[in-house]
């Protein structure tokens, strides 16, 4: 009996290359932790490696990868014409790939704002301001098509967000977050992902909560996740007061979760279950 | 769905069972984790204790432990020491202590306490996201962690 979990207590050792139209792309999927997290982990793994044989070759090729019906929204709302004047994202920004390596350095300061921003925000100013539309919802399907196309323009780039200057502040506050035991079950996102990554919970095999593969298609929801979607289910599971998503303190949470992942690869969409 | 099942069993739990010799969970006095009395005065079921530690809206003691006893129990965890021999290793009111608030057994466990109503950080209304009142319901009521004890004091190698 005790057998039966321990043939599953590690990630699995595999490689990710992806086939795409333009060729193969390899994904850096496990590496050396971030400086500061050398004490804790030997190596960062994306949570790919924790997932089932069927589930890791979805994305082996976009062909498979259910989460490319939603870059395809992404890219059809990239192309309307629907901004109060009749633009579109393509209007300003040319084609989506201009938005390459943005996805790696998300969230971040932004220059002009002084504020942390996710990428829902920047979209959402653009949307807002430059559009003149009605916001989209943080987790609308409007936002998630659209972070699905924006996130594969940055696929195979490493993760580098960065945490110190003036990205210091929220990245303490989501330290600070990731390791508060919240709701009535007491439970930290440590606790699950960083004392107990390669444990089962039941019959859920525990990564380390990286967020590298955001959005992500989940076999479950049979749509895609975006990380702040994905905090709230987390948060909500240990019987607590979830944040909102889009909060102040998800943001400051998605950066501090982002570094963890500092040198694994962006991987477009990825599929979990 | 499961807070709602959980409720559901709350509620059927109150009106069978008479409050007034139960201890409440503010009350429960623990002595190095342990807790003496039984909480409600009559034995447990061992029976319903197995129900209770295997269904996901009550217990679920089986997300992190294993128990041999329990062969048919389908994807047991791994996070937590597996249960055989843990009637060897407690005593029946350690059991009690360690079911009702591990914390007072172990510093800073990993397992929740599932007789406490009050002391955490943004609670929740069961799975539903929203904020919860102090006092909260505790995840098992006094009758269901007797129960819970006396399958566990049966666990002898
Ligand atoms: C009660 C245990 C538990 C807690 C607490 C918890 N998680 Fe999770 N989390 C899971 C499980 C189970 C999964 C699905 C399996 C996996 O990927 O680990 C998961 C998945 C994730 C994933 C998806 C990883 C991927 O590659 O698909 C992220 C990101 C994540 N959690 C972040 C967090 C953060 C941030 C917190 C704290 C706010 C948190 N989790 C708290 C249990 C937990
Ligand atoms: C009217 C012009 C205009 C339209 C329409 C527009 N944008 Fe923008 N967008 C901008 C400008 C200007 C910036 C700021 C560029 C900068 O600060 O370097 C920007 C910035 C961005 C950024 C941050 C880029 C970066 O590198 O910092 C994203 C992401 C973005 N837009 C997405 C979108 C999306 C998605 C749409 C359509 C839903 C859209 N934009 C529509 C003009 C526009
Ligand atoms: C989220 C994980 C988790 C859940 C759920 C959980 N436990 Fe535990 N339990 C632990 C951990 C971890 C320990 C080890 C104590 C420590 O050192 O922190 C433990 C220890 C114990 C022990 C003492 C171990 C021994 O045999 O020496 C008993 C008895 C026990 N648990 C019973 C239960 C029962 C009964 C339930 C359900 C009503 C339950 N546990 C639910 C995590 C859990």
């Amino acid at each position: 009996l005790a057998l039966a979990g321990a043939a599953f207590a590690d990630p699995v050792e595999d490689g990710l290359v992806i086939e795409t139209d333009s060729g193969p792309v390899e994904i850096v999927t496990k590496t050396a932790p971030p400086a500061f997290l050398a004490d804790t982990f030997d190596t960062i793994y994306s949570g790919w490696h924790f997932r089932d044989d069927s589930t890791r070759d979805l994305e082996r090729d976009d062909f498979d990868n259910p989460a490319m019906v939603f870059v395809d929204r992404g890219l059809d709302k990239w192309n309307a014409a629907m901004g109060v004047n009749g633009e579109s994202c393509a209007s300003c920004h040319q084609g989506p790939e201009s938005m390459a390596g943005l996805r790696a350095v998300m969230p971040r300061v932004d220059e002009h704002t002084g504020k942390l921003m996710i990428m829902e925000d920047y979209v959402n100013a653009c949307v807002t301001e430059r559009m003149g539309l009605e916001k989209w919802g943080v987790t609308s399907d409007n936002m998630k098509d659209m972070l699905s196309l924006i996130s594969l323009q940055s696929r195979g780039m490493a993760v580098n967000v960065k945490i110190d200057g003036p990205a210091a502040p929220y990245w303490e506050h989501g330290k600070e977050i990731y390791y508060t035991r919240y709701g009535q079950l007491e439970m930290s996102c440590a606790n699950c992902h960083e004392d107990n990554a390669g444990n089962m919970i039941r019959a859920d095999h525990l990564s380390q909560g990286q967020i590298n593969g955001f959005p992500t298609y989940r076999l479950k929801d049979s749509g895609m996740v975006t990380a702040q979607h994905r905090f709230v289910g987390c948060v909500r599971d240990t019987r607590a007061e979830t944040f909102k998503a889009g909060s102040d303190d998800f943001k400051a949470l998605e950066l501090y979760v982002a570094s963890r992942g500092n040198g694994l690869s962006v991987e477009g969409v990825s599929v979990r279950h | 769905m499961s807070s709602h099942l959980w409720y559901a069993s709350v509620v059927a739990m109150a009106i069978a069972t008479p409050a007034i010799c139960e201890t409440a969970p503010k009350e429960v006095v623990y002595v190095e984790g342990a807790v003496e009395a039984s909480l409600t005065g009559a034995p447990g079921n061992p029976e319903e204790g197995v129900r209770i530690m295997t269904t996901n809206a009550l217990g679920n003691c089986v997300a992190c432990h294993q128990i041999g006893a329990l062969p048919d129990v389908e994807f047991p965890g791994t996070i937590a020491p597996p249960l055989d021999g843990a009637g060897d290793r407690w005593t029946e009111a350690q059991l009690r202590g360690i079911v009702a608030n591990a914390k007072m057994t172990f510093e800073g466990t990993f397992m929740p306490a599932f007789y406490k109503v009050d002391g955490f950080v943004r609670p929740g209304d069961g799975f539903s996201g929203k904020a919860g009142a102090e006092p909260l319901a505790p995840i098992l009521n006094a009758q269901q962690i007797e129960d819970v004890v006396a399958f566990l004091v049966t666990l002898k190698e």
